[in-house]
């Protein structure tokens, strides 16, 4: 029963990236969108945590909110899949329900 | 007329998310027209505002990043950005937007806004300052 975890702040300023991948099961997603995209960038604080977590969860981002930001993809974790909105809908589709960490 | 004061205006949030970055950068520009000694100071996720290649045709709202260029025009000349803040999340100067004013003391020349500082120097500058305006 795989569950999508979303997150949309940044992990500087809220737990809330902290608190989702402490709840995300084996093969769950989490989602960063919003704030929550710079969880996605290399060498921050937070970076070695969502590493670690990627070999049980699965990490996207979605790009218009990466591009907003000024962040390129080659600045992100390897690993981390870029997905458009689409991608985003398509996600909530693809698991059995939406956790949102906010 | 003695009744200029030094403003700091402390930026600590990412931009887009909430409004705080949009609105500083509002008050940072009526200080400024009013003439005042205006010096902003990016700390915490505030670094995250001044990051280069922000591009919101995705999001269908406004890029206001390229007003941070423009402040040099308004004769805000000081900009610091926290050492330890740039650290913790990877980021260097060259990852910033690259801000410039023009010194009327040195011919017009053109020089780099952007000054980066320890959070003890930091300190020093906001206990300097007649009022801190933080966002």
């Amino acid at each position: 029963m795989p569950i999508l975890h979303t997150v949309n702040k940044s992990p500087f300023e809220r737990d809330s990236l902290d608190s989702a991948i402490r709840h995300a099961l084996k093969g769950s997603s989490v989602m960063l969108y919003e704030d929550g995209v710079y969880g996605a960038m290399k060498g921050t604080a937070f970076a070695d945590k969502v590493s670690g977590a990627m070999k049980d969860v699965s990490f996207y981002v979605l790009g218009p909110d990466l591009k907003a930001r000024g962040i390129d993809e080659s600045k992100l974790i390897d690993g981390v899949k870029v997905v458009d909105y689409s991608g985003f809908v398509q996600l909530t589709v693809d698991n059995d329900k939406v956790s949102a960490w906010t | 007329m003695s009744d200029i004061k030094n403003f700091l205006y402390l930026n600590r949030r990412a931009p887009y998310g909430t409004v705080y970055a949009w609105e500083s950068l509002e008050v940072v520009l009526i200080g400024a027209a009013f003439e005042q000694d205006v010096s902003l100071a990016f700390v915490d996720d505030g670094v995250y505002q001044i990051m280069k290649g922000q591009d919101t045709s995705g999001l269908g709202i406004k890029n206001f990043s390229p007003t941070y260029s423009a402040l040099g025009d308004y004769d805000v000349q000081k900009i610091y950005v926290e050492k330890e803040s740039l650290d913790a999340r990877g980021l260097t100067v060259e990852d910033l937007l690259d801000l410039k004013y023009e010194d009327e003391d040195d011919d017009w020349a053109e020089k780099d806004s952007i000054k980066v500082v320890s959070a003890e120097e930091l300190a020093k500058l906001m206990d300097e300052s007649d009022v801190v305006l933080s966002f």
